[in-house]
């Protein structure tokens, strides 16, 4: 029996308790073809992907390949099959090298002895003719992200696998990453590989799918040719209903300076050198500060200097006319400082914590929610419940749901909730739409931008092109724990900010030439 | 669905009344297999008949109620005022570890330093409360101090591993077994050179006095009314009174919120402004000082001597605090029961021994297989909360925006998350 699809996913229901997360979906995948899957966080992507992968089983539908009826029940029968699996967090060992971890699983031995001479030459070639640059005898810990990921698809390249699926393969890359990660892609379709693309990226669909299906809550609700649909047709289909795209916001009108750093220094980590090398700026109160550059260029270390998180070997950062270096976090916060800190679950949350205690981290020591020490729990919850409805944070169970089991993307909401409910006078929101779908990041933007409007300093930081374009009013570019530009998003083009963010133009080398 | 559920049921959904019911479930099992445990070893030995097997098996279900034997040689049972008063003092020392150990949990540390923390306490309280002379200060007084000076001895070995920890990034687990040993060894160089060491009772060598010799000894408030011939004090009542201090300290005030929020995300606590090195360190200051009140209490009774040549071996009730505290689930009444649990094995071990042809060293393993088998209470949740989920697949299934909060236990593998989250 022929097919023209190389694998079928049909009308696959898969229950959970208390929800359907995938209800009679259809999927198709030609050979050869890039398809993409979109839905917002939650729609049943990664479940869809795993019961074709065989980490679920559906209670409904069936799985073709090649026309074929196949019974996927586990990953190595899937493996079998020709499908792998770029998994959202790798699965790497750390501590072995590249060439261990690709071969992991699938060594080839002789009188149980590992034959690597055999797996080098084979990876090596599959390097050179995708263009999957890797050094093979570097420990996974030691390269980049975007390497690790480059070990993943030469972990399924080495398997021969002929089905490709990337789930979410973009959230941690840069955006030269991307393009790529686009280019390989694209390299595999005309291979006669056959990719399934999962993400909440249009721009992404946009350059590199042949076709979309689109998923929301569990339900499909079509597939289209790329070629025939627009980005703002895709979110709609996504969220179900029209999804303003554009940050829409009026000219800042920026007045008193809040926060001024002036020569910040922070040591880096990981080398010998400044992560932050002497940056001077200032955050006036209505206005967005954008912060751009290619992650890895100081700039988590430049706010987490400023927030007291990371300690400083130099400079002087002033909040509203006060000397804020040498304070500690807690004094600093109370200056006025709120922080939406990159890492939510590292720095943002306590994820075993219930909801409402989350929402009054930064506040329990205050009046309203302690006397004498003890908490005020009906304060506390009833906080919680003003935040929950304000900003429509979702949960199973509200005030005392415990947050670790709430989405991504309703996480970040609290964390919002909560630094935005402090009302302080400066905002620090570092990647702050990260992981998010579209319909959570139109919320996002439209939250920094109307604290803006109330007069709020806001200092964002991000790496997406298209933020730091259309949110903010002012852009500084970092380039090696330096500012190399500042540029008004409305006069400047894409490409030359990327231009300082790849370090090709710097509009302060000449005064800085001592160094 | 919420609405329609019963009082009861809705009893049962809640995560504590699952958690006892666990616990619960877990001790029966560890009390049958115990059972089994006697009824094989009775049944292999020669000089136990059948009769005595069962008898064993008996006791150990409900050794706390004996009451000897009768004339004709039965067993009898009933209200035993030594046996429960035995009970509850020496529920009090491991109430206090278990606490020591389960304050330490909540806050994202393993306190396996308890037996060194208690040794520091021993041996501070019975120097306070044998040198400082009851002629000239009055006994009440003495006993403060001693009570006082054990609290603090233990409170400041407990901040040894919480300083490492918290500055050096050292694990809190081998630091503890470190600091036992040199508590250990600390303790016994002490008084090895001391006056203190006894020899004039019983003509017995290698032990400090009693605290009676200097008058001291904790007051028994009438407890010794209630159950008369015991060894119960009023350190029972002091070691509860704690228990309820930290369960009010760890969920109604800022500071068991921030010693809570160090300990599961330190990281974000430091983020919100909470001083992290300084929440670890008190963390384990305060289970420190827990570990040193047991050695107090149960020194302060008077009723002990305490074997000071501590070098080779730690104190059972260090460790018999990780139990009580797993037992427990951490809580801090719960630590109470689960204490209480704990001494009742213990005497019905005692009974075991005194009144049938078991010895001392097959109790020990049936309380050994008792303690193993109750430790397995977070297992049998999950059990509980399998089952419970696997009904609710049966039911039909309600739209994706209906609670789901209760699959957060965490028992679920990680892709499973996207799924069933609802965005």
């Amino acid at each position: 029996m022929n097919s023209e699809y190389i694998i079928e996913m049909l009308h696959i229901t898969k229950e959970f308790p208390g929800i359907v997360a995938n209800d009679d979906i259809t999927l198709q995948l030609k050979k050869g073809e890039i398809h993409a899957l979109l839905g917002e966080n939650g729609a049943g992507k990664s479940t869809l992907m795993s019961v074709l992968f065989g980490l679920y089983q559906a209670e409904k539908g069936v799985i073709k390949k090649n026309g074929e009826v196949v019974d996927i029940k586990n990953p190595n029968e899937a493996t079998a099959l020709g499908i792998g699996m770029v998994h959202q967090h790798f699965k790497l060992v750390d501590v072995f090298t590249v060439l261990d971890n690709i071969i992991l699983g699938a060594e080839t031995t002789k009188l149980g002895f590992l034959q690597k001479k055999e797996a080098r030459k084979k990876i090596q070639e599959l390097s050179e003719k995708y263009g999957l640059n890797v050094d093979l005898d570097a420990k996974v810990e030691d390269i980049t992200v975007g390497m690790q990921q480059r070990v993943e698809i030469l972990k399924m390249l080495y398997r021969e696998n002929e089905i490709l699926i990337f789930d979410e393969p973009t959230a941690v890359l840069t955006p030269q990453e991307i393009d790529e990660l686009m280019e390989i892609m694209r390299n595999f379709a005309k291979e006669g590989k056959s990719i399934l693309f999962i993400t909440h990226k249009l721009n992404e669909i946009m350059a590199v799918s042949d076709r979309v299906t689109v998923l929301r809550k569990g339900k499909c609700v079509g597939t289209v040719n790329t070629a025939d649909t627009t980005k703002q047709e895709l979110s709609t289909m996504m969220v179900g209903r029209p999804v303003q795209l554009e940050v829409q916001k009026d000219e800042a009108k920026p007045e008193e300076n809040i926060l001024e750093v002036s020569d910040l220094v922070v040591p880096s980590k990981h080398h010998g050198k400044n992560a932050v090398n002497g940056v001077s700026f200032s955050v006036r109160s209505g206005e967005i500060v954008c912060i751009a550059g290619i992650d890895g260029n100081g700039q988590t270390e430049l706010v987490q200097g400023i927030t007291g998180l990371e300690k400083i070997s130099g400079g002087k950062v002033m909040l509203c006319g006060k000397d804020i270096t040498k304070m500690n976090i807690r004094n600093k916060n109370k200056t006025g400082l709120s922080h939406i800190p990159e890492d939510r679950h590292k720095h943002g949350l306590v994820l075993d914590f219930t909801l409402e205690d989350n929402l009054v981290l930064q506040r329990y020591y205050e009046p309203e929610f302690q006397k004498l020490g003890f908490i005020k729990h009906a304060n506390v919850r009833a906080h919680a419940e003003k935040l929950i409805k304000q900003f429509d944070v979702r949960s199973g169970q509200g005030p005392i749901t415990i947050v670790r089991s709430m989405s991504g993307g309703n996480q970040q909401k609290a964390i919002i909730a909560r630094e935005l409910d402090r009302d302080l006078p400066l905002i620090i929101a570092v990647q702050p739409t990260r992981g998010l779908d579209v319909g959570a990041i139109e919320y996002i933007h439209s939250q920094l931008v109307k604290a803006r409007d109330d007069g709020k300093a806001i200092l964002l930081v991000s790496l997406e092109l298209d933020e730091v374009m259309s949110v903010s009013d002012r852009i500084l570019v970092m380039y090696e724990g330096e500012i190399v530009g500042e540029l008004d998003p409305k006069k400047t083009t894409v490409s030359e900010l990327g231009l300082y963010m790849a370090g090709t133009k710097n509009d302060f080398k000449e005064e800085k030439t001592d160094e | 669905m919420n609405k329609k559920e019963s009082p009861l049921k809705r009893l049962w959904n809640k995560d504590g009344t699952k958690s006892i019911v666990s616990s619960l479930i877990s001790i029966l099992i560890g009390m049958v297999v115990g059972g089994i445990i006697v009824l094989i070893v009775g049944l292999t030995n020669d000089t136990i008949s059948v009769k005595g097997a069962f008898e064993g098996i008996k006791l150990i279900f409900f050794g706390i109620l004996s009451t000897g034997r009768d004339a004709a040689g039965n067993l009898t049972f009933g209200f035993s005022p030594v046996n429960l008063g035995n009970m509850l003092f020496r529920a009090t020392p491991i109430i206090l570890t278990g606490l020591s150990v389960a304050v330490a949990f909540k806050t994202g540390l393993f306190n396996i330093g308890a037996s060194g923390q208690y040794l520091m306490g021993t041996a501070a309280t019975l120097y306070l409360a044998l040198t400082i002379p009851t002629s000239s200060v009055p006994a009440w007084l003495v006993w403060i101090i001693a009570f006082a000076g054990g609290i603090i001895a233990g409170a400041l070995w407990g901040a040894i591993p919480g300083l490492l920890k918290a500055h050096l990034n050292i694990n809190e687990v081998l630091a503890c077994i470190m600091t036992n040993w040199i508590a250990a060894n600390l303790v016994t160089w002490f008084f090895e050179s001391s006056p203190l060491r006894n020899s004039m009772d019983y003509g017995k060598t290698g032990y400090i006095q009693k605290t009676t010799a200097n008058a001291v000894s904790t007051a028994k408030l009438g407890l010794d009314r209630i159950f008369p011939g015991s060894q119960v004090n009023a350190g029972i009542l002091i070691a509860i009174l704690l228990a309820v201090l930290i369960y009010i300290l760890m969920s109604k005030t800022t500071l068991g919120f921030e010693l809570k929020a160090c300990g599961s995300n330190r990281h974000a606590a430091k983020y919100a402004g909470i001083k992290d090195k300084k929440s670890i360190v008190l963390s384990m200051a305060i289970a420190g000082a827990l570990s040193g009140a047991a050695a107090s209490l149960y020194y302060l009774s008077g009723n002990t001597e305490f074997f000071w040549s501590t070098y080779q071996s730690l104190p059972a009730e260090g460790f018999n605090g990780i139990p009580v505290a797993l037992l427990a689930y951490n809580n801090p009444i719960g630590v109470i029961f689960s204490g209480c649990f704990m001494s009742m094995l213990n005497i019905a071990g005692q009974q075991l021994k005194t009144l049938t042809a078991y010895n001392e060293y097959i109790t020990d393993i049936i309380i050994a297989a008792i303690v193993y088998l109750s430790a397995f209470s977070l297992f049998i949740k999950m059990i509980i909360n399998g089952r419970k989920k696997r009904k609710k697949e049966e039911v039909p299934v309600p739209t994706a925006d209906s609670d789901i909060g209760d699959d957060g236990a965490g028992i679920k593998p990680a892709e499973d998350q996207e799924g069933k989250e609802n965005s």
